[in-house]
Parts: structure tokens; sequence; C-alpha cells
């Protein structure tokens, strides 16, 4: 590889990449107290991560000097490989912590099978995209699209991990900048908004509204002499949302699991019990709020100390964050986040290749998905769904797979630069 | 590379700085403008851990301890840290029933202290605290707990030293914050009284702690705590050896003795009979001892000495004879005659066998109720009053003016001020105007609608002993009691020698003659109370020496007869043991020891407090 491959990398994204990384592990530290225990030792989750960094930087250095095209040509192999791998673990999986997301071999725990198929579906979904006459207009091209997503997200789901399984959709982002039309971004927030108003007012008050919205249209329609094919159409989606809402209703009670009903109630402030369900989010809040402009510095935070956030190390690291190093680190940190996927937005958009740029918006979106419902989770703006922090939280599954959605991409744009 | 939908483009860019723009908002919310969150984490973490003092000892007048402090364990449970253990092992240990830890579960879960470390037995036995700590690896959530306990070094003085207990709800209420589930209190006696000055200052230590409420560190460095005052030192005005004394020598006898030093107002002995070993009242052995002793027919729990409110009887005829001549009424020389008796149209006053025509000294010495009655009546009827309550008015006002009719305010709580009917009661009871000294000629011999508390009995007879006035009387000289009252009685001094030359009498030739001491001139008047209930009580008041009195003592035995027989004999030995030192009439104080008024015959038998 010659000198002039590596001036094609994207450097400011890997040092993004790696500053996130070494202060996620400052953070891991000090979330477990281990004060007096070297950072370099395998004894702690630090000390692990820190391991699995190497592994990832390792890796990261191999997919460099991987011919670009290998990722290109194999893309569907590798798809077909980690859906083979989610069966299989869904087959043999123990079941820690509820979920069967762990594949076992021989007794020892390989991974979390769930962080490869991401790159994995982003893969098969660039390389679909790139292929010749293909319109995401089309019917069919939709179908096998969304097939292509749906597939990991049900594998994910039966392993009983929703909050990985709910990532997959992110790739509706994707889509959309291929032509799917902002329908597929519009109306499920829409749909989500209805969603918490129908559980806030109930099903019934909230039909009841949308009948009355229907007589005030016709009403509006006779009076101002509209048209009444317009005052058919709000009819008709007010009818909808009616249905939509009662399916929302019915789903809610009949459907979701009390533990899930549970959390949404908390985020939605149906629930106020800051001793039992809202015991996480509640000292999440409090612990990051603490934290105030500067933070209480690195290793003293008195939430972190007294482990009064459960998941500390895992999804809720970012609350260290906040306790200890304040308004400044978490703010860093968003914008270090923000700046990452603004810079791979526009590198993607620079692609001559239509497999680059999907890859990159594939990458953009699980990001971007991660990073904004995980914080949003700790902020109390969503409810609670076990996802990580990229780059930050323990995990070493988790930051192996981030490296490699990452470093594919470093390497198909600074690699296609080279040979094109 | 340009294609129909690059201009989507802006539009996933504006939703990713948007969104990452709604966290930055929500951060600078959460972190910088709401308060809430910092409070939350100080609550969440910072313990305030409350450091109690030693509390004050208490000592009496000559630096004899009579309340120590001890170190006590208690155990200690942590309802959510408890794991499943040997139930009949740490039964056994205890000595208790296993039921004990399934009501202790119960209780601490019913009061939601599943993680607050609470006292669930109190004051462990040393063994049984050996044995706890060799085995307490097996029982996860329990541990022991020292604390600073109570010691009495003498079986004596329970009324008045009083006792610890745990506070309750009102106490905590009217605390202010001071006090806490769990803390004790005084709850009697100078316990109570003087509860601020023996608690000291509670301190406070702030710590980190974790989720579990467990310490990981001081909180600022211990900026912010705040050392604990250690509890000031009583030193009472009791004298722990003639409070012993008069203990034992009412031993099975129910009544009361106060004892006063007359130049002071200090209280020497305050004796409450029967009484108990205020020890038996301590920690695990309470709960056993209290219904016992609280069931006791003869109510040892019972304050006697400044509860108990007794007809004076005879010994109320010194204050008589004092505001007749003060009146005028009389002069030392006035004699009356007496027919075994006061005897106007329709009224009798029974007296007993004595010589006629007695003047004032004879006339307490052999104790004549005909002269009594007469210069009562001589003194409210007298002419120099517009009428009968006028002169009533008159005569009340002097006995107020000994302490009489209401409360001394000794520093212990449940004192009783008597009884000592106003005009007013009168004239409820006869209408305005319309009654006469005839109709209330009792009072003239202290008996009738008059009670008097065995405290105020004393504090009487210490005014006779200062010729004219008292300090309020207290027991505790230190720290120095503030705004103690200094108060004169209306009688000229003069007036009080030949009531003295009376009370002299009393010893010498009257009717306490036989307990005459060889050194000393004691003073003294008998009374035998007529009582409604039973046999008459048995008084005595007495001071001594007669120059320069360094003791008045005021004695009651309930239903002991003649005041000569028993209240005599035991203020003259109070007054020998405390004047001299030790008693030298054996056979007088055999006789007194030997005495039983409580356990007779055919009575029940009364079950007994046992130590443990």
């Amino acid at each position: 590889m010659s000198n002039k491959f590596w001036r094609h990398v994207d450097w400011p994204s890997v040092l993004v990449y790696v500053a996130l990384s070494v202060f996620g592990i400052m953070n891991i530290y000090s979330a477990e107290q281990a004060e007096g225990t070297s950072i370099l030792s395998g004894s702690i989750n630090a000390g692990q991560q820190l391991r699995w960094l190497a592994v990832s930087l390792v890796v990261a250095v191999l997919i460099m000097l991987v011919d670009a095209r290998f990722f290109i040509t194999f893309g569907y192999y590798l798809y077909a490989l980690a859906m083979l791998a989610l069966v299989v673990t869904l087959l043999t999986a123990p079941e820690i912590k509820g979920a069967r997301s762990w594949l076992v071999l021989g007794g020892i725990k390989i991974g979390q099978t769930s962080e490869f198929a991401k790159f994995a579906a982003v893969l098969a979904l660039a390389k679909f995209l790139d292929g010749y006459n293909i319109r995401l207009t089309q019917t069919k091209t939709k179908l096998v699209a969304a097939a292509l997503v749906f597939l990991p997200a049900a594998l994910v789901l039966l392993q009983n991990d929703t909050g990985t399984a709910i990532v997959f959709f992110s790739l509706a982002l994707a889509l959309y900048r291929e032509g799917l039309p902002g329908f597929f971004i519009w109306l499920p927030a829409l749909l989500g908004g209805v969603f918490i108003a129908v559980l806030l007012v109930g099903f019934v008050n909230f039909a009841i509204v949308l009948v009355l919205l229907i007589a005030v249209v016709w009403m509006l329609a006779s009076l101002f002499k509209l048209e009444r094919r317009l005052a058919w159409a709000a009819s008709l989606a007010l009818l909808v949302s009616i249905g939509f809402s009662y399916g929302v209703d019915y789903a809610f009670y009949q459907v979701l699991k009390p533990h899930q009903q549970t959390r949404i109630n908390v985020l939605i402030g149906l629930e106020d019990d800051i001793k039992g369900a809202g015991y996480n989010v509640h000292q999440s809040l409090v612990t990051i709020g603490s934290g105030g402009f500067d933070g209480k510095g690195y290793l003293q935070g008195t939430q972190t100390r007294g482990s009064f956030v459960p998941e500390q190390t895992t999804d809720f690291i970012f609350c260290t964050v906040g306790e200890e190093f304040g308004l400044l680190g978490t703010g860093a940190v968003v914008i270090l986040f923000c700046f990452l996927l603004v810079r791979i937005i526009l590198v993607a958009e620079k692609q001559k290749s239509t497999f680059v740029r999907v890859y990159g918006y594939g990458l953009v979106s699980i990001l971007f998905f991660h990073f904004f419902l995980n914080i949003a989770m700790t902020l109390g703006l969503f409810p609670v769904i076990g996802i990580p922090l990229p780059f930050f939280s323990y995990g070493g599954s988790s930051l192996l797979g981030f490296t490699i959605l990452l470093f594919i991409f470093l390497k198909l744009d600074a690699g296609l630069k080279y040979y094109f | 590379m340009k294609d129909r939908f690059d201009n989507r483009f802006r539009n996933v860019v504006v939703i990713v700085t948007v969104l990452s723009a709604i966290l930055l908002f929500r951060l600078f919310y959460i972190q910088l403008v709401a308060q809430q969150y910092k409070q939350f984490a100080e609550e969440n973490t910072r313990s305030r851990k409350t450091v109690l003092p030693a509390r004050g000892l208490i000592y009496d007048r000559n630096g004899k301890r009579l309340v120590t402090n001890e170190t006590v364990y208690d155990l200690i449970a942590v309802l959510k840290q408890i794991e499943p253990f040997d139930t009949h092992k740490l039964a056994e240990i205890l000595g208790l029933d296993t039921s004990f830890f399934s009501a202790m579960c119960q209780k601490l879960a019913d009061e939601k202290r599943y993680y607050t470390p609470t006292v669930v037995l109190r004051e462990l036995g040393n063994d049984v605290v050996a044995r706890f700590q060799e085995q307490k690896f097996n029982f996860r959530g329990f541990s022991v707990k020292a604390r600073i306990g109570r010691r009495f070094d003498a079986p004596v003085a329970a009324h008045l030293l009083g006792y610890l207990g745990e506070v309750d709800e009102s106490d905590i209420a009217s605390s202010d914050g001071y006090y806490e589930l769990q803390h004790f209190i005084g709850k009697s006696g100078l316990e109570k009284q003087y509860e601020t000055v023996l608690r000291g200052e509670k301190g406070y230590e702030y710590k980190v702690v974790d989720k579990f409420n467990r310490e990981i560190g001081s909180y600022a460095n211990g900026q912010f705590d705040i050392q604990a005052k250690a509890g000031t030192d009583l030193v009472s005005t009791i004298d722990l050896e003639l409070q012993a004394y008069g203990e034992l020598l009412m031993q099975n006898k129910i009544g009361a003795i106060v004892a006063i030093e007359p130049s002071t107002g200090e209280v020497l002995a305050l004796v409450s009979s029967p009484s108990f070993d205020p020890s038996l009242l301590v920690g695990r052995k309470r709960s056993h001892n209290y219904p016992v002793i609280a069931a006791d027919p003869n109510k040892p729990l019972y304050n006697r000495a400044i509860t108990g409110a007794y007809p004076p009887g005879s010994t109320f005829k010194p204050i008589m004879a004092l505001i007749a001549l003060q009146e005028g009424t009389i002069v030392p020389t006035t004699t009356f005659s007496c027919h075994m008796g006061f005897t106007i149209p329709g009224l009798h006053v029974g007296c007993h066998d004595h010589p006629n025509n007695l003047d004032l000294v004879q006339s307490i010495s052999q104790s004549c109720n005909a002269y009594y009655c007469h210069s009562f009546r001589n003194t409210i009827d007298h002419s120099k009053f517009a009428n009968t309550e006028a002169g009533y008015r008159a005569w009340y006002d002097h006995l107020t003016r000994f302490g009489l009719g209401g409360l001394l305010h000794l520093d212990i709580p449940n004192e009783s001020g008597g009884v000592l009917p106003t005009a007013e009661k009168f004239d409820n009871i006869y209408g305005k105007g319309r009654w006469r000294s005839s109709y209330i000629i009792s009072l003239a011999i202290g008996q009738a609608e008059i009670n008097l508390t065995p405290l105020q009995m004393a504090n009487m007879m210490a005014v006779v002993a200062n010729r004219g006035y008292y300090y309020d009387p207290h027991l505790v000289r230190s720290p120095m009691p503030q705004g103690l009252g200094l108060h004169h009685t209306a009688i000229d001094k003069r007036h009080f020698e030949p009531v003295i030359e009376g009370l002299a009498q009393v010893f010498l030739s009257g009717t306490a003659r036989w307990y005459q001491l060889p050194d000393i001139a004691q003073c003294g008047k008998t009374g035998t109370a007529e009582n409604p209930h039973g046999e008459d009580h048995s008084n005595f008041i007495a001071f001594a020496p007669r120059d320069n009195p360094k003791i008045a003592i005021a004695v009651v035995v309930e239903n002991g007869g003649f005041g000569a027989t028993w209240a005599a004999p035991i203020a003259s030995l109070m007054i020998e043991k405390y004047l001299t030192g030790q008693v030298a009439r054996a056979h007088a104080e055999k006789r007194i020891l030997e005495k039983d008024f409580i356990h007779l015959p055919d009575t029940l038998t009364i079950p007994t407090p046992h130590e443990q």
C-alpha cells in the first residue's frame, strides 16, 4: 500500500473515532470504580475494553489492507454469513438478561452476532441498490430492500433484543436518500405522535376528538364552500387515525409486555415512580443534571461512586460523562458525533459509486440511531431501550462491530479514490 | 455524483443536526438551568450521620455517683441485607423464640425500613454479644452496635432521678428536629427536667453513601461536620447516704420523706415509698418489669413526696400560731381552756387528754386542738376585718407566703400543688357572705379541705427554721440554678421564737419526747391526720439544730396512726443520720425497720420484679 492511499484516508473521522473510544474507556474506568486497579488490568471492564480497542484497531488496519472491491464483491456472502450466525445464535444462545444474543461456541463466548449483522445488512443494501437499473420508486425494489432490512431485524427480535431490532429500521434514512418516498420517514413520526397521544388521553377520548374534528372539517367545508374532495381526504385521514389509535390501544395493552408498557408510561410521564420503574431514568437525569457546567471532576462523581445508575458502563455510560465532565463533556461528545455524522454524509455525497454512497448513508443511519436514541434515553426523552452508545459503551462486540462498520466505509472511500 | 435525489442529502443533514441540537438543548437545560437534579444528587449521596455525645452524669451533693454511662449493645438489622439464615441458631443465641424474626421482618417491611439500619433488640448481654460476634458471618444483615446506656450506681432515688426511654412521636414533633426515631430522651425525674443539659448537643458527620446507604467516604473532607458537645454533669442537692437511709427506714411502709436544707432550699432527700430499684427499668428488663411495678396496688411509680397530698393535721399548728401572733389575736401568754376539745353551740372538735389552760408553747408541745380552734376563730372573725371572708382572705394570704396553695416548682416533673381552699370555694358551697368561721373550723387543725404535699410540709418547716423565709426548693446545685426565688413571709421575726420554743418542747416534754438526741436540739411537731379512707396518717415535721438549722424534714406514713408513733422517730433518725453521720439509737432504728404496713398476713402476694 503506498503513501498515496494513506493520504486519501479521511483522518478527521479516524481521529474522532479514536477520541470517542479513548474517552469511552476513561468513563468505563470511572463508572466501574476501579481506582487502584491499573487501567491495563484485564480484570476490569476498562482494561477489557482497552484490549478490544487494540483488537479493533488491528481489524481496522486489516480492513485498510484488504482490496476495497472485496466488500463490493462479497457483500451478499457476508450478509448470508451474518444471517446464518444470527440463526445459530438464536438456536443455541443461552439466555443472558432475558435475551439470546450471545453466540457461544464450545463454551467460549464469541460475541453478539447482531452487532455484525448491522454492517452486513448495510453492505447487502448497498450492493442491492448499486445493481443495474434499480430504482427505489419501483415496488419490487422497495420490497427487496425491505426484506434485506426485515430479515435481520426479525431474527434479532426473536433473540428478544428489541432495541437492536429497532436499529435496523433506521436504514429507512439511507433508503430515503436513495429515493424512498418521504412518506416513509414522516408517517412513522406522525404515528409515533398519535401513539403517545392515545396513551396520554386514552383511545376513547382521542377518538372523540378526531370525530369532532371530522365534524369541524365538514362545517368549514360547507361554510367556506371548499372542495368536497379536500373534506373527504381530511375525513379519511382522521378515520385512518382513529383506526390506528385503536390499534395502538390494542397493541399497547395486549401485545406489549408489562415492562415495555411501564417504560413507555414512565417516559410519557404517566408513571412517576422514581423508586420503581422510573428509577433508571430518574437517576440518570440526576446524575447528568448534577454535573453542571464543568462536572464534578474525573473519578469524583458522587452518583457514579454510589452506583446509583444501573448499567452505567454500558447503556448508561453517558451519565458518567455528564456527571464528571459536565456540559463541557456531554456537549463535546454530542458535537463530536454530530461532526462525524455530517462528515460521513459529506464524504458519502462525494462518492462516484452508488455502493459507497449507500453504504455511507447506512453507516450514518445506524450510527445516528444509536447515538441519538441512547443519549435521548439517558435524558428521559425516549423509552429505555437497551442499545449502546457507539465506540463508548463497554462491550467488545459493539466496539468491534462499529469499528468494522466505520472502517469499511473509510476503506471504500480511500480505496476507490485510489483505484479510480 | 448527481442523481435525482441528491437534494435530499440536505434534509438528512438537517435531521441529524436538528436532533443533535435537541440533545444539546436538553443537556443545557438539565445541567445548567434545572437545579433539582443537583439537589437530588446531594440527597442521594450525602448521608448525615448523627453523632450523639455522652450524656452528663449525675452526682450527689458530696460527689458520689448516682447515674453513670455504660456501653450497651443493641442488635441492628437491615432488612434488604438479610439472607436466609439458621433462625433456630440465632434465636438460641439471643434467647428468643424464632417467631421473633418473622415479626421483626414484618414490622420493618411495614415501616418501609428496607435499607435503614434499625434496632430490633435492645441491650444484649455481654455473653450474647460475644457469641453473636463469633457467628456473625452466618447472619448477614444483622449486626451489633454499641450505644451509651444509663447505669444507676445505687438502687435508690428512682423517682427523682427518672429514666430514659425511646422518643415517641410527640417528643420528635416538639423537638424542632433534634430527636430522631430510636433516640433516647429523659422520660421522668431529673433525666426529663434536665434533658437539654444532660444530653449535650448532638453533632453531625456527613458521609458519601452509595445506593445501599453504605458509607463510601467522608463528605467534603468533613468540612461540614459538626462536633458533638458532651452533656453537662449534674450535681444534685441530694445526699446519697441520707436518701438511701430514708428509703431503708420507709421499707414496707407507704408514705414519703422530704428533707430540705433551710438556708439554701436544697433538697437533701426525697423519699417516696414503696420505691423500686431504678435499674429494673433499664434496657430489656424494662419491658418485663414495668408492667409488674405499674400493677402493684401500692403504686411504687407514684411519687408521693411531691404528688401525694395529705391533710397536715396538727403539723399545721405552728403556722396557725404564727398567723395568730402576727394578726394580734394571741400573745405567747394567751391561754384557752380545753375540756377534751373545742365546743361552741352546735359544734364540737375533740381533743385528747392533757392539762387545761395551756399557753402557746404548751399548746404546741401538747398539740391542743381547742387552742387552735379558738385562735383561728378569733383571727378570721376579728373585728378589724370587714367580715369573715376578709379575715379568711388574710389568713389565706399568710399561708401562700409559706409556699402553700400552689406549686413550689421543684425541678422535676409531676409536682402537685396540694389543696388550699379559697374563699370563693366556700362562697360556692355556702353562698356569698353566708359562711362563718365555725363552718370551716377544721382548717385550724389541718383537717378537712386542706391537703399538702410532703414537699410543702418540709418547706413550711424550713420557713419556720429560717424564721420567716425560704428559697425555692430545688434538686440541682450545679449547673447553678437560675432565678431561684427568695420568699419572705409576712410574719415578724419576733413571733418565731415562742413558736420554736414550743417545737423544741415537743421533743423535750411533748408528744415526741421519746426521740431526744443528746447533743442536738431538735424542734418538731407531730400530726395525726384523719383520713376518710382508713387509719389516720402519721405525720411529723421537724428541723434541727434549733440554732442555725441544717435540716428541715417532713415525714408522712400513710395509715400509720399517731404522728408520734412512726413519723416522729423516722424524722428524728433521719436528723441524727444527717447531722452525725451515724445512728446511735439502734433500738429505735430496729423498731422502724421491722415495722411492716404492707405485707399484712392476709393480703395478696404481690409479684416481685426480678433482675433479668
